[in-house]
């Protein structure tokens, strides 16, 4: 993505545009630092997504924000807003705490599949299913990153791995887990969508998805969360290109696109 | 004029947090301190506190994090192998210095064990049950009454330090009634500003709390920032209680339930003209090693009584540092010492 467009839009309608209206800058909420992300990683584009989101909201100085293990494990580094780590998988149980002791405070968990769909199932099902009003994005890029490349509960079927050398069986490692799918028959549960980010097209779409979980929240609606899927070429051994393809091809043929449950 | 309610020990621990200022608890059924999470779910109600029945101890401890990570004072509570489970969090709490405060109602173990009382989790409480250096600061009440006590105490010191504080209580203690003077407007909760809390950064540069440090030797300096902070609490926190120490040949080293029924066995003793006395030890962490290190000069027989294997034991040890001979006697698995037999024991080579 490119810098200030200092000229604007191209001028193709009768009103003129507003040259002083900056069509693209940097969020408030996201530092202006380097990130330590790899090449054609998704969690950069979804770190300024969730600063978008909240700028607009203008909410920065209520935002707290439970950071999990995992790539994202420095997302404070990045967030210039209140943010505390968690214990692996217990992130939505600490946004519990900071949520019942500061409910008009805006509390989201950042979490990877292994941290909310392995470790932490328990702490993710039983926050929603107690109708927490917090709002978790999920980013699922079917892989461990951090620790190597090894099996995550969503890794597709067949899918080649550290830990699954001759890629993922169904009979040995089981399905792929779909956790949107199961919170969706919780009743505490408000709102829910799943999304990419392996298109322009897809991260418009993510991030209203991200923008309507916040607002859910900040209407006192009650538990949202969006899953966002995420390109990971390190470990997929792919490039930037085929990875942003495979999630079209692959991933969201089986993890399904679009909003799973609302009001 | 003191008014005394009968209480049992798990309702006085509660109502001390209460007192202390305690508006957050979270906590995951298990006996023998059932009556605690049941005490806690209807005072956090009466005081518009948050009471959460967590889905594991795995949470509630988490939670506790949560809310302690926004500032408030906040408990949890279990026995034995709950408390296994609350470790990794601990771990956190003392890496992210947030304050708060546990209570574990010690049971028979190892494993499922049973429900009896026990005291087979010091070395778990004072030794660092978790992962990495740390340590957290216990309190071992030895009645309803300073349960209650200990536990406003614990809040104060946990928020003093930024650190865990655990009130290592047993089954005994947990469920045994007996009177209590509450005094709710004498006690004076000692609450410090808490400028690293998260809030939301309104006003101020965001805060981030965390134990994650990757710099080099940034974790190296927290761990001696860690150890400092140990040092001052040795300094000023070491709790302690003695009974006819001073003329004493032989001195009982016993802490919580057990120092009671010790206490009737060293007054035997005394009746039959045996120079015996008691030590207590109110804090297990910090532990009283200068104390007893300095009645090591003079006393010839340390005989540490406890519902475990042997475990405080090695801290006498380290303490008397051979100066004086120490004996043990243990019961295990849910065993209480008698009276009778801690006398026989201080009989043995009186």
């Amino acid at each position: 993505m490119g810098k200030k467009n200092k000229k604007g839009p191209a001028k193709t309608g009768a009103k003129k545009t507003d040259s002083s209206v900056p069509v693209f800058s940097h969020p408030k909420s996201l530092r202006d630092v380097d990130n330590h992300y790899c090449a054609g990683c998704g969690h950069g584009i979804i770190h300024r997504m969730i600063c978008e989101v909240i700028d607009e909201f203008g909410i920065k100085d209520r935002v707290i924000a439970v950071a999990p293990v995992g790539c994202a494990v420095v997302a404070y580094d990045y967030w210039d807003f209140d943010v505390t780590e968690a214990a692996h998988g217990r992130t939505p149980a600490v946004a519990t705490g900071i949520k019942r002791a500061r409910p008009s405070n805006i509390v989201f968990t950042y979490q990877g599949d292994g941290d909310l769909a392995a470790i932490g199932t328990a702490e993710i099902i039983h926050a929603a299913n107690r109708g927490e009003n917090i709002t978790v994005i999920f980013v699922n890029n079917g892989v461990y990153g951090m620790t190597g490349g090894q099996m995550a509960p969503t890794s597709l079927a067949g899918q080649k791995t550290a830990t699954t050398i001759h890629g993922r069986s169904l009979r040995r490692e089981g399905y792929p887990i779909k956790i949107l799918e199961m919170l969706a028959v919780l009743p505490g549960v408000r709102y829910l969508e799943r999304v990419a980010v392996n298109s322009a097209q897809e991260v418009l779409r993510a991030k209203r998805a991200i923008k309507k979980a916040f607002k859910t929240q900040i209407d006192n609606k009650g538990f949202s969360m969006v899953e966002v899927l995420s390109m990971c070429p390190t470990y997929w051994g792919m490039s930037s290109i085929q990875a942003a393809d495979r999630i079209k091809t692959d991933v969201a043929t089986f993890y399904p696109l679009g909003i799973i449950k609302t009001y | 004029m003191a008014r005394k309610t009968l209480m049992c020990g798990n309702e006085a621990c509660g109502e001390g947090a209460v007192l202390a200022g305690c508006t957050f608890y979270a906590g995951y059924p298990i006996t023998p301190q059932n009556e605690l999470i049941a005490y806690m779910a209807k005072r956090m109600n009466e005081i518009g506190g948050t009471f959460i029945q967590a889905e594991s101890e795995l949470a509630a401890i988490n939670m506790v994090f949560g809310a302690a990570a926004a500032g408030l004072r906040a408990m949890t509570s279990s026995s034995s192998p709950g408390m296994s489970l609350k470790q990794e969090g601990i771990s956190y709490l003392v890496g992210c210095e947030l304050p708060c405060v546990m209570v574990n109602i010690q049971r028979g173990g190892p494993g499922l064990g049973n429900i009896a009382p026990a005291q087979g989790d010091y070395f778990q409480s004072v030794k660092g049950g978790g992962h990495g250096d740390y340590k957290i600061i216990v309190l071992a009440p030895a009645s309803a009454q300073e349960l209650l006590d200990h536990t406003f105490l614990a809040f104060d010191l946990a928020d003093k330090y930024r650190n865990p504080a655990l009130i290592l209580g047993d089954g005994l203690l947990g469920q045994m009634m007996e009177p209590v003077d509450i005094r709710a407007s004498e006690r004076k909760p000692q609450v410090p500003e808490k400028p690293w809390a998260l809030t939301g950064a309104s006003g101020r540069s965001p805060n981030v709390i965390k134990s994650l440090l990757l710099g080099d030797g940034a974790l190296e300096a927290h761990n001696i920032k860690l150890q400092k902070k140990y040092s001052a609490i040795k300094d000023a926190e070491v709790r302690f209680d003695t009974v006819n120490i001073k003329d004493a040949e032989t001195i009982v080293v016993a802490y919580g339930s057990v120092a009671r029924i010790a206490k009737a066995a060293v007054l035997k003793a005394r009746a039959k003209g045996i120079k015996a006395g008691l030590f207590r030890p109110i804090t297990l962490w910090p532990f009283p090693e200068k104390e007893l290190s300095d009645i090591a000069d003079k006393a010839k027989r340390f005989l540490v009584v406890e519902m475990s294997s042997g475990q405080m034991v090695e801290d006498v040890k380290l303490s008397v540092l051979g100066k004086a001979k120490v004996d043990f006697h243990g019961r295990m698995g849910g065993g209480v010492p008698t009276e009778e037999e801690i006398l026989a024991k201080i009989e043995e080579h009186g």
